[in-house]
């Protein structure tokens, strides 16, 4: 209790630095978001786009409804299978009218075959597992042919990756300048309150009761950062909606963790601070 | 209660502050510890409360050991020590009253137990009228009596005192030693480093005169050479 007091009077007796360190964390967390917002939509991107991930197996004619019923039914028990839909013929040449329509008189019989259209489900999209699951599906006797668009799901998938890893990298270099950042921002509050922290151990407190004041300090200040930031990271997203082009924000739970990842860089950076200074004095 | 045992301190940048230097200081005592700047006597205090340690010998502290002392210890041995600064080192945006009672909340004291406290005690040091002042407002004799009141709320064994009267006029100076002298009288012993010859001689408290990190003269020992002259 008393240190929360401590924490703020701290706070009410240099407004200005306060409000300065808040508003470091809040920027720092900011760019942080910024690029977080960036790494949100490229993935949602590619989610969709992965969506569209296929494999088509193409049925021998006169295939009997029960058997493709039985494989259907098969199929879908996959553990890699999100759906898998039978396309009549009829359907396949309804479908072809309407994808390729300047070619709509071309398609008057019933040369298009039937076919059962495999979709994976999210994290079973990449090739390894496209090509397992079609040399499944090669094994039943009536299906006549595969088809997967092999090269374009390579593609997205080194898409992926480099998606990835640059954001992973990114992201780990944003997250250590805001540390750094937060962490001199701090270090100023300590070294603002040094003739304090020298009276606290003069009349003998212990270095935990000095330092849960700053502890507080910047658990209070990271929150405060991260909810300045979170609200920044919000208006740009809707500048950039309204302005360019349709954008994702964080949902709630990505908030809440922004928010929190807050508070620990501000926790963090405390700790790091009073430990060095009272390792100094 | 106090006692230095063949100590030396070295500093990296500065050189030898001690050189062997050995003496006892006994409860309830009254010592001076004089001599010129530079001669070692702040830096035999900082030892006293563990802010620095010996590069060589050994100081024990109400029962605390320089050579086995943790950090944690520290902490112990300062609440049962009062230390008093010439520059006060008061908290300047918290009144007197706040400043004496910031000691007792930074030990643990009762929350309940503090305000009546840090009443008796800054009545005692004879600013009951002034306990809502702000450093600022108090002359350089009122701050020290805060730093006395605040150096006095465990009670502790010993008080520790650097050049208290340094900083004030000579009616400040005989207020705050007379101030030292009553809490002495109710038994904490008293270590007081200071320049001032005439404060010394106005009383036959002992006197530990020191020079370039040494004793050079300790007033205890004229007396026993007395006394033994005087079985002669």
């Amino acid at each position: 209790m008393l240190a929360v007091r401590e924490a703020l009077i701290a706070f009410r007796r240099a407004p200005l630095l306060s409000a300065l360190g808040i508003t470091t964390i809040a920027f720092s967390l900011f760019a942080f978001g910024l690029f977080g917002l960036v790494a949100l939509n490229i993935r949602n991107a590619l989610r969709d786009v992965e969506e569209r991930v296929e494999i088509r197996a193409f049925l021998v004619d006169g295939a009997l409804p029960e058997m493709i019923a039985a494989v259907l039914g098969d199929v879908a028990a996959f553990p890699e299978v999100q759906s898998a839909d039978y396309v009549s013929k009829e359907q396949a040449l309804d479908r072809a009218r309407t994808e390729l329509g300047e070619f709509q008189d071309v398609f008057e019989s019933d040369f298009l075959p039937a076919s059962i259209d495999v979709r994976l489900r999210p994290g079973f999209r990449d090739p390894v597992t496209v090509r397992e699951v079609a040399a499944r599906l090669e094994g039943y006797h009536f299906v006549d042919e595969i088809r997967f668009a092999e090269e374009w799901v390579e593609k997205l998938h080194r898409i992926r990756t480099i998606a990835t890893v640059t954001g992973t990298v990114l992201g780990l270099a944003f997250a250590g300048v805001a540390v750094i950042i937060i962490g001199a921002t701090i270090r100023m509050a300590v070294l603002a309150r040094s003739r304090e922290i020298a009276i606290m151990r003069l009349v003998g407190a212990t270095d935990g009761f000095v330092r849960r004041p700053f502890l507080i300090e910047g658990f209070v200040k990271g929150i405060l950062g991260g909810v300045l930031a979170l609200l920044l990271t919000w208006l740009a997203s809707q500048l950039i909606s309204q302005q360019f082009v349709e954008t994702a924000f964080f949902d709630r739970q990505l908030a809440a963790i922004g928010i929190l990842a807050g508070a620990l860089i501000g926790l963090a950076g405390s700790a790091l601070s009073v430990g060095r200074h009272l390792r100094e004095v | 209660m106090i006692q230095f045992t063949r100590v030396t301190k070295e500093y990296p940048r500065s050189g030898l502050a001690l050189n062997d230097v050995s003496f006892n200081l006994a409860k309830g005592e009254f010592a001076f510890l004089t001599g010129p700047s530079g001669a070692g006597k702040s830096t035999i205090l900082k030892l006293i409360f563990m802010e620095e340690r010996p590069t060589s010998g050994e100081v024990r502290v109400s029962g605390i050991n320089s050579l086995e002392v943790r950090r944690g210890d520290v902490a112990r041995l300062r609440r049962k020590l009062g230390i008093v600064f010439q520059d006060f080192r008061l908290l300047e945006d918290r009144t007197a009253e706040a400043n004496v009672a910031f000691a007792l909340e930074v030990t643990g004291a009762p929350r309940g137990t503090i305000p009546a406290r840090v009443s008796r005690l800054l009545t005692q040091v004879g600013l009951a009228s002034r306990t809502t002042a702000f450093p600022h407002e108090l002359s350089g004799g009122e701050q020290q009596r805060v730093a006395i009141a605040r150096a006095l709320v465990n009670d502790p064994l010993v008080l520790i005192a650097d050049e208290p009267t340094g900083n004030l006029d000579d009616r400040a100076t005989r207020g705050v030693f007379q101030l030292l002298r009553e809490i002495n009288a109710s038994g904490t012993a008293v270590l007081m480093a200071t320049h001032d010859i005439d404060l010394i001689r106005r009383t036959d408290y002992r006197t530990l005169e020191m020079d370039r990190g040494r004793f050079v003269h300790d007033s205890v020992d004229d007396r026993r050479s007395a006394a033994v002259e005087g079985l002669y």
